[in-house]
């Protein structure tokens, strides 16, 4: 008489109780890998993002003549003329925007209280960090680098050779 | 025998010692955080003991396990008790939580002014005022010794044991105070009640489930398969972890450290072969991933139990099955 396997064996789990706004159950059994990965993005984003800051930051800051105050139009005009400034860019967009999208969805999770205050926020947020993401993304690939009828000074140089 | 006495005992004539016997209370004071050694009840007082005087020339165990060491004494306790001398007493101020909602629904704290002795526990000062002060005060405690996991509550803000506390370790300038423990739904006084907790130790199939052919005796296991789980198979379901982990503060959803212990003592034991469900029951919403490695529940943990460790295990166990 063996004991039963795996597939015969239920997860006790009653019905949803709740008495004066205390649940005394899970409410929900979802049972997928979402949590998972959000963890495991969490940690590898992290790492990339380390990288990514830190160059980003060096490049723009640091890096060219003149230190911070080098930076304007034709600076940027001239970086996004490259395809891997594009690339490298979208790309810390994109990490850092859903790392700090799902670090505030894990925040929410943890300090709202009621299921419907969560709901909203996270409507709000996911809202928001789309907009940022799509907007930011349409920037760079469809940035023109050298708008017509603007003043020769303010662009990059290798406008005035085309 | 507490910690700051260590040094100097003595190796022979402990009998001269009234401080240094097995006191009234069951164990030996030094080894209130010695859980590494495995369980010790009154019953083992005499073995104890034994084992002490042979290590006793090694570094005092107590002292090289108890993780960051034993709370010092803020108490000066005289170094040498002679004969007859009595135990030293001192006054200290107890605040206690009060919640009867059978008289109101507010929550009040009462202060009590207590003399109390050198070798006593915060358990005792609680029975000191049931028995002699206010017969009302209400409190769970079973076996009043670290094993039972009846008495945890919030001793100066941190989840404690009452009965392994003493109360030469706690600041007495200040008034001690005591809470139930968060997260549970408060019952009376410092009694909550624990269903949610142990809902979730349910949950997670606290039990040995093991197919294949059945042996004719017991299912051998090498040490090294035991050693694997050991730390986990030390709890005593006191909940002084979950109702320590913010997460679970929030809602009270989260497994909690608790029911995650208690499944990776079950999924990393060689004879289970229900790990992969219950791995499963864990990579829930409020499984494992909810926890933000606080460390509130290893600090909180009466036996010193690694829980946070045993919680980034069971993470590990489910990635590397998953991927």
């Amino acid at each position: 008489m063996s004991t039963p396997l795996k597939a015969s064996i239920s997860v006790p789990r009653s019905k949803d109780l709740e008495v004066n706004g205390v649940k005394y159950n899970r409410s929900s059994s979802r049972r997928n890998n979402f949590e998972m990965y959000a963890w495991l993005f969490m940690r590898l984003s992290g790492v990339v993002l380390l990288v990514l800051v830190f160059v980003h930051l060096w490049v723009n800051l640091v890096s060219p003549e003149g230190g911070v105050e080098a930076v304007d139009f034709a600076f940027v005009a001239g970086k996004w003329a490259s395809p891997f400034w594009q690339v490298f860019d979208m790309l810390l967009l994109w990490l850092a925007m859903l790392h700090g999208t799902n670090g505030l969805r894990v925040i929410i999770d943890d300090y709202a209280e009621r299921d419907r205050t969560r709901f909203w926020l996270k409507v709000f947020l996911f809202t928001t960090s789309a907009f940022v993401i799509l907007l930011g993304t349409l920037v760079i690939f469809t940035f023109e680098p050298c708008p017509a009828g603007a003043d020769p000074a303010l662009l990059a140089s290798f406008c005035a050779a085309g | 025998m507490s910690t700051a006495h260590t040094p100097d005992r003595p190796e022979d004539g402990r009998d001269d010692d009234p401080q240094d016997r097995a006191p009234e209370h069951g164990h030996a004071p030094g080894h209130d955080q010695d859980d590494r050694a495995g369980y010790k009840t009154d019953a083992d007082a005499g073995s104890v003991d034994e084992r002490d005087e042979a290590d006793a020339p090694a570094v005092d165990p107590a002292a090289e396990n108890a993780e960051g060491g034993e709370p010092a004494a803020r108490v000066e306790l005289p170094e040498e008790q002679q004969g007859e001398q009595e135990i030293p007493t001192f006054d200290l101020t107890l605040q206690i939580r009060r919640y009867n909602p059978e008289v109101s629904d507010e929550v009040h704290w009462d202060e009590f002014k207590l003399t109390m002795y050198g070798t006593d526990r915060v358990l005792d000062a609680l029975h000191k005022v049931k028995w002699e002060i206010d017969g009302s005060l209400s409190f769970r405690r079973s076996c009043a010794h670290g094993v039972c996991g009846s008495d945890a509550m919030r001793i100066n803000g941190q989840n404690r044991l009452a009965c392994k506390v003493l109360l030469k370790d706690l600041d007495l300038s200040k008034p001690v105070t005591v809470e139930p423990i968060k997260g549970l739904p408060c019952e009376k006084d410092l009694i909550v009640d624990m269903e949610p907790f142990f809902q979730s130790y349910r949950e997670i199939m606290p039990f040995l489930v093991a197919g294949g052919n059945e042996p004719t005796m017991e299912r051998y296991q090498s040490q090294e398969d035991r050693a694997r789980f050991d730390d986990t198979t030390k709890c005593i379901l006191c909940a002084a972890c979950t109702s320590s982990c913010p997460v679970f503060w929030t809602d009270g959803q989260y497994f909690g450290p608790a029911a995650i212990v208690n499944a990776h003592r079950f999924i990393f034991d060689s004879r289970d072969d229900a790990g992969d469900l219950r791995l499963e029951i864990l990579n829930d919403k409020e499984g494992v991933w909810r926890c933000r490695t606080t460390f509130n529940c290893t600090e909180a943990c009466p036996r010193g139990i690694q829980v946070t460790k045993a919680i980034a295990e069971v993470k590990n166990a489910i990635l590397s099955r998953s991927m």
